[in-house]
């Protein structure tokens, strides 16, 4: 297995105060992401999620424990810009991540750091902002848009770096219904151009869709596996304070009352036909 | 205690090459004792709207009366107004300030003149409604709390006032699901026990269908529909074309009824829709 993101007995502390005792966000926790993947993290608000993330890109370094990111240890300041090359991270709420007063300026912000050509530059931006359908906007300003056109700038910054890895840290949480699809068709597309994404999310129905869906409960992963697997699990579902996608859901239920319909349903399209075939 | 919206219009940075109509001349009602949803895209003006509601802004043209009360109008006691008319902002986590709970609750009733004593009533009560424990809490730093307990300290802050009107932007929003169910109980229970006005913005559809006697649909600044959750839902296609959607078990059951099953449209939860689909099924 070629893996992007190596996390080994990760134990990460906090220290609310000073003086006081550690609060440990991360609790011995183990993780292989294969280069390529979708992987999903859900969990309650508190249960080390955005944590993890930050270890990832070594925006915060292990207290025990070892990560590596693209082979290099996150906790080797040497090669702290290799890392954030290959590990980009997108965060909830765009405002906080774009810089610029003009759009293609914010794009261009992160190749510009890492001292890429002025002509590569140019081309760079243009590919990025065409692959979140937002170069029809790159004159404009980024606090005239709105927050799902925000998100798509702030990732648009992210692929201008050309990282092998994308980690979203809830970027759909703030978005209304259509900034939501928007953003996570997105994600899609590029993890079919072969970006490997890390996704945190408090949706179900964005966590199904993924390969591996990890769920973290007070720091520790609870459950991981397939999205069937994971979410056939429903104690462990319950127990983290997290719930079931709505098709899910509503077959369990179908299947309390003693209707034959199939296991492993996690879409709405799946759970309409299963329905029609038993009409 | 009833609103009344007459005409409303606001525009922002009038003048300016980007002057943009935010609120364009909207009016509507909410009655007694009623919890009024209000749905739209980012930036189809509903923040602005509500913030209308209490003052917080004064529109360009059109009225506002609360409780029989023009509150736009010049000489109105804004500080009285304020004290029936209580807004949650999004995220409001992000105001606590006090070094306690205790204290961060206090700080509104204190402000309007309570005096000790009915400070810490209210401030009890209030912690109380939002689901946590009093003794526990009260000297707690807010900023030790998790995520879903800061939201509910905040909200007790507001809470506290005892506005007969409340506004709440988004409550849920960011929340874990847990969080999320326990945040909307909450304010069940709120409501329940203040006989007050509930005015709530929200993205999610199955929220404003399941607690909301009356729903509003802002597009780009205009109403653009208003009646029960049930009338408005049955406008799939046209909320789809403004970025909005209809609850997924109404989606769900709609798309069964397109494959030509006759199946009643009367729910709006994963319980509902298995009670309906069961039904067609035996």
């Amino acid at each position: 297995m070629d893996r992007i993101i190596c996390i080994e007995n990760l134990i990460l502390e906090y220290q609310a105060e000073e003086g006081s005792e550690p609060k440990r966000a991360v609790d011995d926790v183990s993780i292989d992401i294969e280069r390529g993947s979708f992987t999903a993290v859900i969990g309650r608000n508190g249960s080390g999620k955005s944590t993890l993330a930050k270890t990832m890109n070594a925006l915060l370094l292990p207290t025990e424990g070892k990560v590596y990111t693209a082979g290099f240890d996150t906790a080797d300041a040497e090669h702290l810009w290799d890392i954030r090359q290959n590990a980009g991270m997108v965060f909830q709420n765009p405002d906080n991540q774009l810089v610029s007063a003009i759009v293609e300026d914010d794009v261009a912000f992160g190749p510009e750091n890492i001292g890429v050509d002025p002509d590569q530059i140019r081309v760079r931006v243009d590919e990025a902002l065409t692959a979140v359908n937002m170069y029809d906007y790159r004159k404009k300003a980024p606090h005239m848009l709105s927050g799902g056109q925000k998100q798509r700038i702030a990732i648009a910054g992210i692929i201008a770096m050309k990282p092998a890895c994308i980690i979203f840290d809830e970027p759909t949480a703030m978005l209304d219904p259509k900034g939501r699809k928007d953003v996570l068709g997105i994600i899609h597309k590029l993890h079919d151009e072969g970006i490997t994404v890390v996704l945190i999310t408090h949706f179900m129905e964005e966590a199904a869709q993924a390969d591996t869906v990890v769920i973290l409960d007070n720091g520790r992963i609870a459950a991981k596996g397939t999205p069937e697997e994971v979410f056939s699990l429903r104690n462990v579902i319950q127990s983290a304070g997290l719930e079931m996608p709505f098709a899910a859901d509503v077959a369990d239920r179908l299947r309390a009352k003693g209707i034959d319909i199939s296991e492993g349903i996690l879409e709405m399209d799946e759970l309409v036909e299963a329905i029609c075939q038993l009409k | 205690m009833s609103i009344e919206v007459k005409n409303l219009t606001y525009i922002y940075s009038e003048g300016l090459p980007h002057e943009q109509v935010a609120v364009d001349d909207v009016s509507f009602e909410i009655g007694d004792e009623s919890v009024l949803g209000i749905m739209g895209h980012t930036g189809s003006g509903k923040s602005t709207l509500v913030q209308h509601l209490n003052g917080l802004i004064k529109p360009k043209s059109g009225q506002v009366i609360v409780d029989g009360e023009d509150i736009t109008a010049g000489r109105a006691d804004m500080s009285r107004i304020r004290k029936n008319v209580g807004l949650v902002f999004q995220y409001p986590e992000y105001q606590l300030f006090e070094e306690t709970c205790y204290l961060d609750v206090a700080f509104g009733p204190k402000n309007m003149g309570c005096d000790e004593e009915e400070t810490q009533r209210r401030v009890k009560e209030a912690i109380g409604l939002v689901g946590l424990d009093y003794e526990e809490i009260k000297d707690k730093s807010p900023f030790d709390l998790s995520g879903g307990q800061k939201r509910r300290i905040a909200m007790a802050g507001v809470i506290a006032m005892k506005p007969k009107i409340l506004i709440l932007d988004e409550p849920t929003a960011g929340l874990d699901p847990e969080a999320k169910r326990g945040i909307l109980q909450l304010v069940r229970d709120v409501h329940e026990h203040e006989k007050n006005i509930i005015v709530m913005i929200s993205h999610n559809m199955t929220d404003v269908a399941c607690m909301c006697d009356k729903v509003i649909v802002m597009d780009r600044g205009r109403k653009l529909m208003d009646g029960t959750p049930s009338e408005i839902f049955a406008h799939r296609k046209e909320l789809e074309s403004i970025g909005l959607s209809v609850p997924p078990a109404l989606e769900l059951i709609q798309k069964l009824r397109e494959r030509g099953i006759d199946i009643s449209e009367d729910a709006f939860t994963a319980m509902e829709a298995a009670d309906v689909i069961c039904e067609v099924l035996k």
